[in-house]
């Protein structure tokens, strides 16, 4: 089946397997690799990607079903060599150690925080309850997102 | 800035931000599932959904039939192939038990997960549907699951081995004092502690992708491991390629606790099939697989008894201990135990000693190191017998612990199971901690809440912990009967531009050694650590090297880049000294810089006499070219880390749902090299001691089946479920290496687990509780109130 759709702001257009899943679009068929693929029951949060905005575990969704929608993942957020404000908190606060779990959180924080400009401590911890971090306690990720409010 | 530009001081204990975190934080960082290597075939194993059982038939032809599978062998195909079983590197005692353990089982399977047959194919997906056509009869044997049934010999997990005891381990070094005072003892208390197994879970699963060159006779193994370097000499060890035709090279790791120190089946079968087929092959790990095939965590049943006079002073500790290894002994699955077993004392001053271990087999996945390995275990048995006490002697907890502590100026301190711990001030560290709780007040919270009979009661646990890190000094690991060494390397280059290259004998996986190594050597030198690079990870760029695990890499691997620093200092200093015409000792070093004692302008910076020590035109008679040194550190003892953490649970009386309210932890880890890398490993460490107290647990049905096997059964504890954490820390340098400095890997897990059931058991007190099992569920919680609440 075609898929076309739109990736970190770049046309796409592909072949593909009806079954395959958007992670394995994006690992295999673009070899972004940045987005992690951390469980088998879409528990864990690591392959989190935005879709048109929202965000999404993108080993629930099928690559075909992103047909015409526009699709972010970490490798977007940086330009320039610049990284995000977002990247640069969680790099300020030491919000990561391993960084296996860290693609997918930054970008559920992004999601987070398009959503909820000013969330409270407890809003961010729940916000972010699909995603595993095995590393940190989630401490310094949640001052992370709370440091990269906008004033 | 340049080794030649101004003198910086302190380096160390800055907060300085991690130069790992860029790649990782763009997607930039290749993990091993990220590596492509074309022509690659992908592995799939078909994994016993037994636990015990005798393999009447394997049949891979089907899988042959499925299109893109190239290969696909049973255990007994592949036999010949082993030059040695999967390695387990810790005899504890000379007539331990032990089965024999191929990477793909022959004959019989042990476990749910033993792996009995591999399909090869050209990709993942296909890989996968070959192995699931592969024919497997099994004939079923009695299981067993339980750990005192095992210790029964009622079934039999090897009924080769006639029991399931592996081995008997004791440590009592005066029987006669610890009856005696026993025998004498005002006040006995004891408990009985059920370490429930854990799955480690580092969000990485496992993988591993081997490189051939067919014609060249090399390999490149790249794995998801804490220990590339062992893992090369082991993979010599089973496969029979010889270490010179191995590299391996551990890329970016997903965390590991424990879980990644070993050498699996599916690394060793992975080499294998690329030395057969000639091509690359590679083996990603799903989730479900994780669970059942990578070794698990704890799995211990523990009995500790103390004796203790009027005022409550420990007179004796008494404890056995009953330890699950599971159906194999993975790389040092039988050492466990025994990493815990010195420190039963705790954190007291305690004169009578006695300890005994009986290992044995069940047919469930192999235990093995997973964060603390055996400490988290002995400090929650004393921790929690502790509070006991309290109680019988009618104290408050932290006023128990005061009257046990060993005393700052007892240090070095010979413990009574044979340890001289290095240095200590552990009731500072308890002051620190109830000041930082508000521990006055809490109480005050505590004693309203109860009188006014609320729903929700506060429940206040403390936990002071000390534990024995650093891994270790090799003459220690040989009266172990550990079959390796315990120091590390480190290896100094001062480059041609006065850039400095650091390498590593130690595997970061989280850790940030790229950082804190880059420190250590800048602060030395008097540069920036930004001229200092950092190589480890790759056995052809490090050859040797011990790796990472049991919080060794600062206190070992760290002082090692210290110790090469210094000697290339002084081989700066000689070279400086000839150009300057001034003897060495007449040169002061720093800022980067050697400059003449009493006439500073006669000096010449370091990146000046790494290009003199370069080109090698004029260097003092007998002196080799270039500056670069080596260190292999055997550390001369363990260190000893503490400190206390103080837990505050509130419990819903109606639901017995537990709520974290807050959480204090007072580490003292010595001196820090990079508070913040310290207090992140003290989060995650909190966190997983959290996690055992009250969320995780590895299930089986009496068949011996996960029950589980996701994330969706086994709850690995989100954001929502854990509060901020307030940390704090004292700083008691070890006397026993040159950076002052002590482990902190392990040293949250350590604290937190009996902080947390503490806390819990303290607000059910109220209703006669004294105990709780981890996890402390809703559940379980609710019934000891209901029990509690019945006449
Ligand atoms: S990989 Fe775990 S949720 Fe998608
Ligand atoms: S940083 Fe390792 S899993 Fe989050």
């Amino acid at each position: 089946m075609r898929v076309s759709l739109t990736v970190n702001g770049k046309d796409r257009a592909d072949e593909v397997e009806p079954r395959l899943l958007l992670v394995h679009y994006l690992r295999d068929v673009l070899g972004l690799t940045g987005t992690n693929i951390g469980c088998d029951t879409s528990s864990c949060g690591a392959c989190t990607v935005l879709v048109d905005g929202e965000s999404v575990k993108s080993c629930t969704m099928l690559a075909v079903q992103a047909e015409g929608t526009e699709v972010s993942t970490i490798e977007g957020l940086a330009s320039d060599g610049v990284l995000h404000p977002l990247q640069e908190a969680f790099r300020e606060h030491h919000g990561l150690q391993c960084g296996y779990c860290t693609p997918g959180m930054v970008m559920a924080a992004s999601s987070l925080l398009a959503e909820h400009p000013h969330p409270s401590e407890a809003e961010v911890r729940v916000g972010l309850e699909g995603n595993l971090c095995r590393c940190t306690g989630y401490h310094n990720i949640v001052k992370a997102v709370l440091s990269a409010v906008a004033p | 800035m340049t080794a030649t530009e101004a003198p910086r001081k302190g380096v160390l204990g800055q907060r300085l931000v991690r130069r790992e975190d860029p790649e990782l934080l763009t997607g930039e960082a290749r993990f091993v599932a990220d590596l492509k290597v074309s022509g690659t075939l992908h592995l799939a194993l078909v994994r016993s959904p037994m636990a015990h059982a005798r393999l009447a038939s394997v049949d891979v032809s089907p899988a042959l039939e499925v299109p893109g599978v190239v290969a696909a062998y049973s255990g007994a195909d592949l036999e010949g192939e082993w030059a040695g079983p999967l390695p387990c590197a810790w005899p504890v005692t000379d007539d331990m038990r032990q089965p024999a353990h191929l990477p793909l089982a022959a004959r019989e399977v042990c476990y749910v997960g033993d792996a009995v047959a591999v399909v090869v194919a050209e990709s993942e997906y296909a890989a996968r549907d070959g192995a699931e056509a592969v024919l497997v009869d099994y004939d079923p044997l009695p299981v067993v699951v339980d750990l005192e049934e095992a210790a029964a010999d009622r079934a039999l997990a090897h009924e080769e081995l006639g029991t399931n005891t592996s081995y008997v381990w004791e440590l009592k070094p005066d029987e006669a004092a610890v009856e005696a005072a026993f025998a004498s003892a005002a006040h006995v208390v004891s408990g009985r502690y059920v370490q429930q197994r854990l799955i480690p879970s580092a969000m990485e699963p496992r993988g591993v992708l081997v490189v051939p060159q067919p014609f060249g006779g090399e390999f490149t193994v790249y794995s998801a491991t804490q220990i590339p370097h062992i893992l090369k000499v082991m993979l010599a060890v089973t496969t029979g390629i010889s270490e010179t035709s191995l590299r391996v090279i551990a890329p970016s790791v997903g965390g590991g606790f424990g879980s990644k120190l070993n050498v699996y089946a599916e690394e060793v079968l992975a080499l294998t099939l690329a030395r057969m087929l000639k091509r690359p092959v590679r083996w990603i790990e799903t989730r479900s697989e994780a669970t059942q095939a990578t070794i698990q965590g704890r799995g211990q049943i523990q009995e500790i008894e103390l004796a203790a006079d009027e005022r409550g002073r420990i007179q004796a500790v008494r404890v056995r201990l009953l330890a699950d290894m599971g159906a194999y002994l993975q790389l040092v699955t039988p050492g466990v135990p025994l990493l815990g077993a010195f420190l039963y004392s705790g954190v007291y001053d305690v004169p009578a000693y006695s300890l005994s271990c009986r290992s044995v087999f069940t047919n469930l996945t192999p235990t093995d190191a997973y964060r603390g390995a055996g400490r988290p275990e002995a400090t929650y048995a004393i921790e929690r017998a502790v509070d006991l006490l309290a109680r019988r002697v009618g104290v408050d907890p932290a006023e128990i612990r005061r009257r046990n502590y060993i005393r700052p100026e007892q240090f070095p301190y010979s413990s009574v199971a044979g340890l001289v711990y290095d240095s200590g001030a552990y009731e500072a560290a308890l002051d620190k901690a109830l000041q930082l709780a508000g521990y006055e007040e809490l109480r005050a919270e505590q004693a309203r809440r109860r009188e006014a009979g609320e729903r929700h009661q506060l429940g206040i646990g403390v936990s002071s912990y000390m534990e024995m890190c650093g891994l270790a000094p090799s003459r220690v690991l040989a009266s172990l009967n550990y079959s390796a060494g315990g120091w590390e390397a480190a290896t100094v280059r001062i480059l041609p531009t006065g850039k400095v290259q650091v390498v590593t004998g130690t595997a970061p996986h989280g850790q940030g050694h790229e950082t804190s190594w880059s420190m250590i050597a800048a602060d030395r030198l008097g540069i920036s650590p930004d001229d200092v690079e950092v190589l480890h990870s790759d056995t052809a760029i490090a050859p040797y090297g011990l790796d990472t695990y049991g919080s060794r890499s600062l206190s070992v691997g760290g002082v090692a880049v210290a110790i090469a620093t210094d000697r290339v200092i002084d081989k700066a200093r000689q070279i400086a000294a000839h150009q300057l015409e001034i003897a060495p000792e007449d040169l002061d070093y720093g800022g980067g810089e050697f400059r003449a004692k009493g006439s500073p302008e006669r000096s010449m910076a370091l990146g000046a006499v790494a290009f003199e020590a370069f080109t090698a035109h004029d260097l003092p008679e007998g002196l080799e070219p270039n500056l670069e040194a080596s260190s292999h550190f055997d550390p001369p003892n363990f260190t000893f880390p503490f400190g206390t953490h103080v837990c505050v649970v509130e419990i819903d009386t109606e639901t017995g749902g537990v709520g974290l309210a807050s959480y204090v932890a007072v580490d003292d880890c010595g001196n820090q090299v990079n508070p913040l890398i310290v207090e992140g490993q003290v989060h995650g460490g909190i966190t997983q001691g959290i996690a055992q107290a009250l969320f995780e647990k590895a299930s089986y049905d009496d068949q011996g089946n996960l029950l589980t096997s996701t994330f969706m059964d086994y709850l690995v504890p989100a954001a929502s479920e854990l509060p901020s954490f307030v940390t704090g820390s004292t700083v008691t340098p070890s006397p026993t290496n040159v950076l002052g400095v002590k482990g902190v890997g392990e040293a949250g897990t350590i604290g937190s687990a009996p902080a947390v059931i503490n806390a819990v058991v303290d607000a059910l007190s109220t209703y006669g509780v004294e105990d709780i099992e981890m996890p402390a569920t809703p559940e379980r919680v609710w019934r000891a109130i209901e029990q509690g609440r019945r006449p």
